[in-house]
């Protein structure tokens, strides 16, 4: 069992990040109940791995396995996601859908900060975004996360960071605005 | 540059990541191509939108208790030690401790000497981070600060000095009511960009122009100054120099209010 010194690693550098964990899998399961078991259990699980971290960054490696939790948990279910992160590819129908029923223009550049109603239509519309855009935009805009720390989480290179992160935000631009996509 | 160079560069700017040498060469062309700077503003517009007005989930109170109840179970924890995981403990009471554990731990013990200063500059930074939790920002929401400098007549003991910055950049938001100290202050909230400042305004400034100080604090810069008998604090992700910009001119349009009235 590790000793009392690990636990209080523990408690002061990864359950300040508790939250942050429950708002990633709240996000990447859309809001399902189950978030609150996914997260549980991820942070369980990074207790159980906790004495071999020796990194710098405890909200990345917890944010790193609340989302393989996650990832395991969508597989378990095939109907509820698509898994494939198709970086310039057509969208899914039912995501296009769902991309029609949001489309609706934003706010006036002036409007600083957007009214409850729009709210709801950049909700949908980030909910109705494949799993692998809706993960970066949240952990970019949401957790605050740097490309590396992003990288990080994902365990994918730090370019396609970037080119994921850039046809996220276009992704949700267009199905706001309704407009095409220009390349 | 051409579009297809700025279509890639204009994401590591939005995102704090380009490097200073491209810096020049991406904004000339930002300057210069009308297509470019619209889509840059609405993605600008777009990251602002999920950054502040996205819910952040916080861990419900009962999964609170059932990681407590699991820790202690398989990892050997006793019951009482887990304070972040006591039931009942609300976001706000969470950021701010979050604030402190992170300030003990950072092994600058000065920080921590106890100074009343210090304390109540912790509480401006733990004031700031709540009002970025979705739904905390503003009481009262406006640009229009004839709309938002009455909203606080007879909230406080204070009419704090709410000034249009819009036209060098710092649109109003709009105000609340906020606590420091245990006191109520105003809460005056900007934008910069998708940054959000907050200025916190107390009763207990000097009356004269006292010497502003400026520092960085877990990477938030909080800036004081007084002014009129009031104690300002500004505080934002925004970099440093341009809060010490706002802040000046913050400083300077306050006088002249207080002058007129």
């Amino acid at each position: 069992m590790p000793g009392d010194s690990n636990r209080a690693r523990f408690e002061r550098e990864i359950l300040p990040h508790l939250d942050a964990a429950y708002n990633m899998a709240r996000w990447l399961l859309r809001g399902s109940d189950d978030a609150q078991d996914v997260a549980q259990e991820a942070v369980l699980r990074a207790f159980k791995y906790f004495e071999g971290f020796h990194g710098e960054n405890a909200k990345a490696w917890l944010l790193r396995i609340v989302r393989n939790s996650c990832y395991t948990w969508i597989k378990g279910r095939p109907m509820t996601e698509s898994m494939s992160a198709d970086e310039e590819g057509e969208l899914a129908p039912e995501h296009e859908r769902a991309l029609v029923e949001a489309g609706h223009g934003m706010p006036a550049p002036d409007a600083r900060l957007i009214e409850a109603a729009d709210r709801r239509l950049v909700r949908d519309a980030l909910d109705a975004l494949p799993i692998a855009h809706r993960e970066i935009l949240i952990l970019r805009e949401i957790e605050e996360l740097s490309y590396k720390e992003i990288a990080a989480v994902t365990d994918i290179p730090i370019g396609t960071v970037m080119s994921r992160l850039a046809r996220a935000r276009e992704l949700l631009s267009q199905s706001l605005s309704g407009d095409k996509v220009t390349r | 540059m051409r579009c297809t160079e700025a279509r890639a560069m204009r994401h590591l700017y939005l995102d704090a990541e380009i490097s200073v040498a491209d810096t020049p060469a991406l904004e000339a062309h930002l300057r210069g191509c009308r297509a470019c700077a619209a889509i840059f503003r609405r993605e600008r517009e777009l990251s602002a939108a999920i950054e502040v007005d996205m819910p952040r989930y916080a861990v419900p109170d009962l999964l609170r208790t059932r990681i407590r109840d699991r820790l202690h179970r398989e990892g050997g924890w006793r019951l009482g030690e887990l304070r972040f995981l006591r039931r009942g403990w609300n976001p706000a009471a969470i950021a701010a401790s979050i604030v402190l554990a992170m300030a003990a731990s950072s092994a600058t013990t000065a920080i921590m000497a106890g100074a009343e200063e210090d304390r109540t500059e912790q509480e401006v930074l733990a004031s700031h981070i709540r009002s970025l939790m979705a739904g905390h920002l503003t009481d009262v929401k406006s640009t229009d600060q004839h709309t938002v400098k009455p909203w606080f007549n007879g909230k406080l003991d204070i009419s704090p000095p709410v000034v249009d910055l819009s036209s060098d950049g710092f649109p109003l938001v709009g105000g609340r009511l906020d606590y420091i100290d245990h006191r109520p202050v105003a809460a005056l909230v900007y934008r910069r960009l998708h940054h959000v400042i907050n200025v916190l305004v107390s009763a207990e400034g000097k009356n004269t122009a006292a010497a502003a100080s400026a520092q960085t604090r877990r990477g938030y810069n909080v800036t004081r100054f007084d002014r009129g008998g009031m104690r300002f604090w500004v505080i934002s992700d925004l970099n440093s120099n341009e809060l010490r910009d706002f802040a000046a001119k913050l400083s300077e349009a306050a006088r002249d209010q207080s002058g007129r009235s």
